[in-house]
């Protein structure tokens, strides 16, 4: 699709910022599409604090957002599952497909949309309930489950793919606030994964993190790719190297870069990503 | 008026230390003050407070409890003639040879031959006794600020830390301040004790405690007309009970929901408009909602009550309907729903905190779930502000029960065992404002029985405040 803008930017590397890269079909001909954005403009009252952000997010495959704090990558996010409805005084224009369907569509339930998009927070985030109702709060009340050795076998198929059942089989009925910040952040994403979700949204899920824990984060986002879309916000550029097949670069609101992991940090065309990912800002 | 011109004087002499001492701080330095400890002001306020606190809290103290030394010392070696008085004679006595000393109102008792000699020789040693005090305390006042501007002055140097010494004194200051609101609790729970402990030497405890009759009004002196008295305050903290019980039904689901809507559901401009109108409710007079309950809602309430009576009259309820046809104006119901509504805003306000503590991240991780706004509500924020909205309603359970002036003017003064809330009935403050206004003997049982009521209305609003702060402690450490 987007060859021109390639062109474009193969001739002058100081091209106009709002223009967004994507050199994914170019690397990935065959990953099929998940998420499309295109022109999204996000208004924080009078603020604008994304500009025209057009970006395709591949099927069962992580795709990171990378970029300077402020830089409107977490604000993309939110706007996927359209958590910033629930900011007061907030705007998006363009359109978000999930599937080719407008998200923000009059159509679209939010509720639904939410189902279907999960998110995992920065903070680990459990509700003070007992591990087990953490995880049941997604089937309940979305009656996915229809008995209680349904919901049962949600929940521990849940926590298994979370790599925390081993961890917390013989406690299920303690409360999930009782957990380390590692233990908590996989409950959360149990949580996440318990209804089913297409999509997985992640906000910086492990800077409140040890490296151990994260590590284990980690190699559970590696596992969970084979069946979900993932995006993750990271201020790691080092994660976003280990983690995912397609890294976005945000700055100031614009999506400068988006490509191949491998070779957003091996080859960058704008000399924004080169000075970000080399240190030498953000 | 002497003390007055003294500690003027003794202001003064202070101000003077303080700019003297700030002088001679500079002046020790030879023209460099950044060599000194501290700011010169310090050295002024250090001598200041030298010269001028010892001194003013003497006179201060004399001026106080001067009067009290006289009357002691007045009495000591009283002439053969007062002795031959009967102890309140000789009170009676020593009081009007201090008011002639003072030209005041004597009592109208007459004095002649040595009692007049013996009266007139301690009014004039009255005077005298006065002068000294007076005079001494003034004249040691002196000594002392003198003797403090000698300790403070010579002790100015760059080395000396007067802005740690000035501290110290200000800390002390604090601590006085602080100890005061102490000392006055444990003064108040002390008389209560005290007076309580008398009354329970008339009143057995069990008694008071257990038994179901209250009728307080004995005779006081013997030519009164009255009932034996009973003490058993079941009935007043049955009455208590229903009015708090009644105020808790309205004020716990209205203050509870307007605090949800307020903190989930308003547009921060709605928010910005209610809330302080909410908390307007608060700042009314409770004197005004008792003669709204008194003079607006308890009509209605019974001319409604009458209506229905009316209705029914005839009926096959036609005993409900006459009882509904005699219902008063003064019941439990009246007073119950009005400091209902006095608490809304005690309740929604000290809820709508609590819930606004709930941390955003939870209502975030459950809308992002798909829950619902109300979901997210009923599932995640509310069960996570319970302990701090069970705190919420305790607190409001505990000014309910310790609520005086509706009940006084809308619930009636009959101490009955009754759960009907179109009854009349009384509560424990309504039980102690009639005790202990109008004519009074403070060794009857009858006056002494408010204190027993007061002590334990203190201890039950005491432990329902204990548990609720427990609980909100309890609460906030889970999140921070």
């Amino acid at each position: 699709m987007p060859s021109q803008r390639d062109d474009a930017m193969a001739h002058d590397t100081t091209a106009p910022v709002h223009i967004a890269v994507d050199r994914q079909h170019a690397a990935l001909p065959a990953a099929p599409v998940k998420i499309r954005a295109r022109d999204v403009n996000v208004f924080y009252g009078e603020k604008q604090a994304l500009f025209d952000v057009s970006l395709d997010v591949p099927e069962n495959s992580v795709t990171a957002l990378i970029g300077p704090s402020g830089c409107g990558k977490s604000t993309f996010l939110r706007s996927i599952n359209r958590m910033n409805d629930t900011i007061p005084g907030c705007k998006v224009t363009g359109r978000i497909e999930l599937d080719g369907e407008d998200v923000n569509d009059r159509s679209i339930d939010p509720v639904v949309l939410r189902a279907r998009v999960g998110m995992v927070f920065q903070k680990p985030n459990p509700f003070p309930k007992t591990i087990f109702e953490n995880v049941a709060y997604g089937p309940r009340i979305h009656g996915i489950a229809s008995g209680k050795t349904e919901l049962e076998g949600i929940v521990e198929s849940s926590l298994k793919r979370a790599g925390l059942w081993a961890e917390v089989a013989d406690r299920l009925h303690q409360p999930g606030t009782g957990l380390s910040g590692g233990q908590q952040q996989r409950l959360v994403i149990a949580r996440a994964i318990a209804v089913s979700p297409e999509v997985i949204l992640m906000d910086e899920p492990c800077s409140a993190l040890d490296p151990i824990a994260t590590a284990r984060i980690e190699e559970l986002i590696d596992e969970l790719r084979n069946q979900y879309c993932i995006v993750i916000v990271t201020h790691s550029m080092a994660q976003a190297a280990r983690v995912s097949q397609k890294t976005a670069f945000f700055h100031l609101g614009k999506l400068v870069e988006a490509g191949p992991t491998g070779e957003i940090f091996t080859n960058p065309r704008d000399s924004r990503t080169q000075d970000y990912i080399t240190g030498r800002f953000g | 008026m002497l003390t007055w011109i003294a500690l003027t004087a003794l202001l003064l002499f202070s101000l003077a230390t303080f700019m003297a001492g700030r002088r001679r701080a500079v002046a020790t330095t030879a023209g460099k003050p950044a060599l000194l400890h501290s700011l010169p002001g310090y050295y002024g306020s250090y001598a200041a407070l030298w010269v001028g606190v010892p001194a003013a809290l003497f006179i201060l103290l004399f001026a106080m409890f001067g009067g009290r030394l006289e009357a002691g010392l007045l009495r000591v070696d009283p002439p053969a003639a007062v002795q031959q008085l009967t102890a309140p004679q000789q009170d009676v006595f020593f009081d009007d040879a201090r008011a002639i000393a003072r030209g005041g109102m004597p009592s109208e008792t007459v004095y002649d031959g040595a009692l007049k000699t013996a009266l007139d020789e301690k009014a004039a040693q009255s005077n005298q006794i006065s002068n000294l005090i007076q005079y001494g305390s003034i004249g040691l006042g002196a000594i002392l600020a003198l003797a403090g501007a000698f300790i403070a002055y010579p002790r100015i140097s760059p080395q000396f830390r007067a802005r740690n010494k000035v501290e110290g004194w200000i800390a002390g200051l604090f601590i006085v301040c602080s100890v005061t609101a102490i000392l006055t609790t444990a003064g108040i729970i002390a008389s209560l004790v005290w007076e309580s402990w008398r009354f329970f030497q008339a009143v057995p405890i069990h008694e008071f405690l257990l038994g179901t009759e209250w009728n307080p009004q004995i005779a006081m002196r013997a030519d009164q007309f009255a009932g034996a008295g009973a003490f058993g305050a079941v009935p007043l903290f049955v009455g208590t009970f229903l009015i708090m019980l009644i105020a808790m039904l309205v004020a716990a689901p209205i203050g509870l929901f307007s605090a949800i809507y307020l903190s989930e559901y308003a547009s921060s401009w709605t928010r910005s408009v209610v809330k302080p109108l909410l908390e307007i409710l608060a700042g009314v007079p409770t004197v005004v909602y008792g003669f709204f309950a008194a003079l607006t809602v308890g009509p209605l309430f019974r001319s409604f009550f009458n209506w229905i009576g009316a209705q029914l009259a005839g009926g096959s309820f036609d005993g409900l309907a006459q009882y509904l046809m005699q219902v008063q104006n003064q019941m439990a119901l009246v007073a119950g729903a009005v400091m209902g509504i006095m608490l809304i805003p005690f309740v929604s306000s000290l809820s709508d905190d609590i819930i606004n503590a709930v941390p955003q991240s939870l209502r975030d991780g459950s809308l992002a779930m798909g829950a619902t706004r109300s979901e997210t509500v009923k599932k995640v924020v509310l069960p996570a502000a319970l302990p701090g909205i069970m705190a919420a309603l305790l607190l409001a359970v505990s000014r309910a029960v310790g609520e005086t002036m509706i009940v006084t003017m809308a619930a009636g003064l009959q101490a009955r065992m009754t759960l009907n809330p179109l009854d009349t009935v009384t509560t424990v403050t309504v039980q102690i404002v009639t005790l202990l206004t109008g004519d009074q003997e403070f060794d009857s049982p009858k006056t002494l029985s408010a204190f027993g009521l007061g002590l334990t209305l203190f201890a039950v609003t005491l432990m329902l405040n204990i548990i609720a702060l427990r609980i909100v402690q309890k609460y906030r450490e889970q999140y921070d």
